[in-house]
């Protein structure tokens, strides 16, 4: 029991910072509530998937700089697909999405194995490309959501065999995304593959000797990123109704909260709990500067400060962790 | 790569390219502009030599700032949002300050946006990539809030920049007055003094630099508080070239500068490469996008284009040096 609190306290700390923020926020705004925490949710759904297939590359030793810009293509994919489409067709069009993000990130694990050239340089190529993709599929906002994928993130949890009072304040959202998350990445961290992800991000040549093939568990963990990107794509679609094909302030967002979950970039270490809690306690500082009536572009600049500064105090933490 | 193996033709080749990266570069432009003359043939006059030398001087000085941070192995991507502050904030400020000081306050803002940059990378160790986005971020937040308290001013952009934007003598655009000499400063800087010759020590062999008593994060910190200086700098020039005071004035030349920078030979992982490239590259680049306005293709297409040119030219180098 306390070996499990103690490898988790980074976890479990920012469990407390979270219900410490959300205590301060109802006492800024009493009338907080259901509501409040269902559109606190919804805001947080793309992020938390960013971040999450974040986590995953930095696990295994990368970085993914084209991570906002696959979530721009699976957007505008999905939104034109979905335009007018039946309900059946819509669902194919999600699953289609979905292969679409995986065969993004295996290019860009693909591009990385071969070419040899350093990932954040390749992923800052093809941030570039998916941005193109994104703008030639949908060279404006459009398209749209089918109503039952709409129907998944907005609103509470109502269960069939349980009063609707004991479940409705559960967000649907935060729903989605532990249900998307765990059934991912569960079964992918019992596996060999998870264990290889953690391999080669720890020490890629020892990993090697091992017989752990690094290559193709690189592409693997590139294209498990993707997955969630278009996940996370397709959540900018469910929560707006259209597709975007610019795309949102994610890439950072995202590197700060695989930071501030205690991934250590540089691979091998960390979860992913850690990084989706980190991303609800960023958000919550947002929605709290809203409260605050804190002019939004004000707001904006004190969440890059607090990003950049986190991302500043993981690369000094880094250091001396290389150097010990 | 070790002395005694005898290197294939086609290495050997390579090295040459890869020493002498001048000659290739200036023959593609001659077969671009040659391209150019079968697809339009009316298109090529002093006029149309002195416009495309017109908007390659600004491109070309960003293109600066990316190919001395990539002497040392770093990158900057501030320099397009530093390059719309410093505009901005000197074509807003000047009716009420006057110009002089508007344009102090402007390239003052230039400077602490290099200063932090200088900070997080220098001291913290964050990766150039991620410092200078997240800067560039907060920074974009900052112009945000500045443009509410100016709205009503107006906007008065200074007569001599006018002239050096689009001012023309002997046919030749008179941006060249500044280019010119600042072209000539840079390359100087980085072939004869110590400063410059420290860039590559550090890019080359970041450890062996440090045992050779060079204090690499003080060379780092001006190196990036250099790179805004001249950022802010094109800034001023590209705001006498459009004549408008916008919110992305020069947001689209961040990917082109860092495209012009690698066509140019200079490599992203520090220690080869140098600014005379540089120039052909970032003259190549507005020859390349002359063609694909004139064949209509779209944005969309272009970004992919570029992220392609970055990918596959370094792809190339790391082939063609064995570096990894």
């Amino acid at each position: 029991m306390r070996r499990v609190l103690t490898n988790n306290s980074w976890t479990i700390g920012l469990a407390g910072l979270l219900a410490f923020l959300l205590i301060a926020t109802k006492v800024i705004q009493p009338d907080f509530g259901v509501s409040g925490l269902d559109s606190l949710a919804r805001a947080a759904l793309p992020f938390a998937l960013a971040s999450v297939g974040m986590a995953v590359v930095v696990i295994a030793g990368g970085i993914d700089l084209s991570m906002a810009a696959m979530m721009a293509v699976a957007s505008v994919t999905g939104a034109v697909l979905m335009n007018g489409a039946s309900d059946g067709e819509a669902a194919l069009a999600v699953l289609f999405v979905l292969m679409v993000g995986i065969g993004m990130g295996a290019i860009n694990g693909t591009l990385i194995v071969l070419t040899r050239v350093p990932d954040i340089v390749v992923t800052l190529a093809m941030l570039f490309v998916w941005q193109g993709v994104a703008l030639l599929i949908l060279n404006a906002p459009g398209g749209s959501a089918a109503p039952w994928l709409r129907g998944l993130i907005v609103g509470g949890v109502t269960l069939p065999f349980l009063p609707a009072a004991l479940t409705e304040w559960i967000p649907k959202a935060l729903v989605f995304l532990i249900v998307v998350v765990g059934a991912i990445w569960l079964p992918l961290r019992r596996s060999k593959l998870g264990l290889r992800f953690y391999a080669i991000g720890s020490d890629p040549l020892a990993a090697y000797r091992s017989g752990v093939p690094v290559g193709p568990t690189r592409i693997a963990a590139y294209a498990v990123a993707g997955l969630f990107a278009a996940l996370g794509g397709l959540s900018v679609t469910m929560g707006t109704g259209i597709g975007e094909p610019i795309p949102g302030p994610y890439l950072m967002a995202s590197v700060a909260a695989v930071v501030l979950g205690g991934v250590v970039l540089g691979g091998g270490r960390g979860g992913l709990l850690g990084p989706i809690l980190a991303v609800l306690v960023l958000r919550t500082v947002r929605m709290d500067l809203t409260l605050l009536s804190i002019d939004p572009n004000v707001a904006a600049i004190i969440e890059g400060t607090i990003m950049a500064v986190v991302v500043m105090f993981g690369a000094v933490l880094a250091t001396r962790g290389r150097k010990t | 790569m070790t002395l005694t193996e005898s290197p294939s033709p086609l290495g050997r080749l390579g090295r040459v390219v890869v020493n002498n990266p001048l000659m290739p570069l200036v023959g593609l432009l001659v077969a671009l502009i040659a391209v150019l003359a079968i697809l339009n043939p009316t298109i090529l006059s002093l006029f149309w030599v002195g416009n495309t030398i017109k908007i390659a001087i600004p491109l070309a000085m960003l293109a600066a700032c990316q190919t001395l941070t990539m002497l040392t192995g770093g990158i900057d991507l501030s320099v397009g949002t530093v390059a719309t502050i410093t505009a901005f904030v000197a074509a807003t400020l000047s009716p009420l300050t006057g110009v002089p000081v508007a344009i102090v306050v402007a390239l003052a803002c230039a400077v602490t946006v290099g200063l932090v940059n200088g900070f997080g990378i220098a001291v913290c160790r964050v990766h150039p990539l991620i410092m200078t986005l997240g800067t560039a971020l907060i920074a974009t937040g900052c112009l945000l809030v500045y443009q509410r308290y100016v709205i009503a001013t107006g906007v008065l952009i200074p007569d001599f920049l006018l002239w050096l934007g689009t001012g023309r003598s002997f046919g030749l655009p008179n941006g060249l007055f500044l280019f010119v000499p600042f072209a000539v400063l840079v390359i100087w800087a980085q072939r004869r003094t110590g400063f410059g010759r420290m860039l590559y020590a550090i890019g080359s062999n970041e450890a062996a630099a440090r045992l050779s008593g060079v204090r690499v994060w003080q060379v780092q910190f001006t190196l990036y508080s250099l790179s805004s200086v001249i950022a802010g700098m094109t800034g001023l020039l590209y705001l006498g070239q459009i004549k408008t005071a916008s919110l992305s004035l020069a947001l689209p030349l961040d990917l082109p500068s860092v495209a012009a920078a690698v066509i140019g030979g200079t490599s992203i992982f520090g220690g080869r490469g140098g600014y005379g490239g540089t120039i052909i590259g970032a003259l190549i680049l507005t020859v390349l996008t002359t063609m694909l306005t004139l064949m209509q293709i779209p944005e969309g297409g272009r970004r992919i284009l570029f992220g392609l040119i970055i990918l596959a030219v370094t792809a190339l180098y790391v082939r063609l040096t064995n570096q990894n």
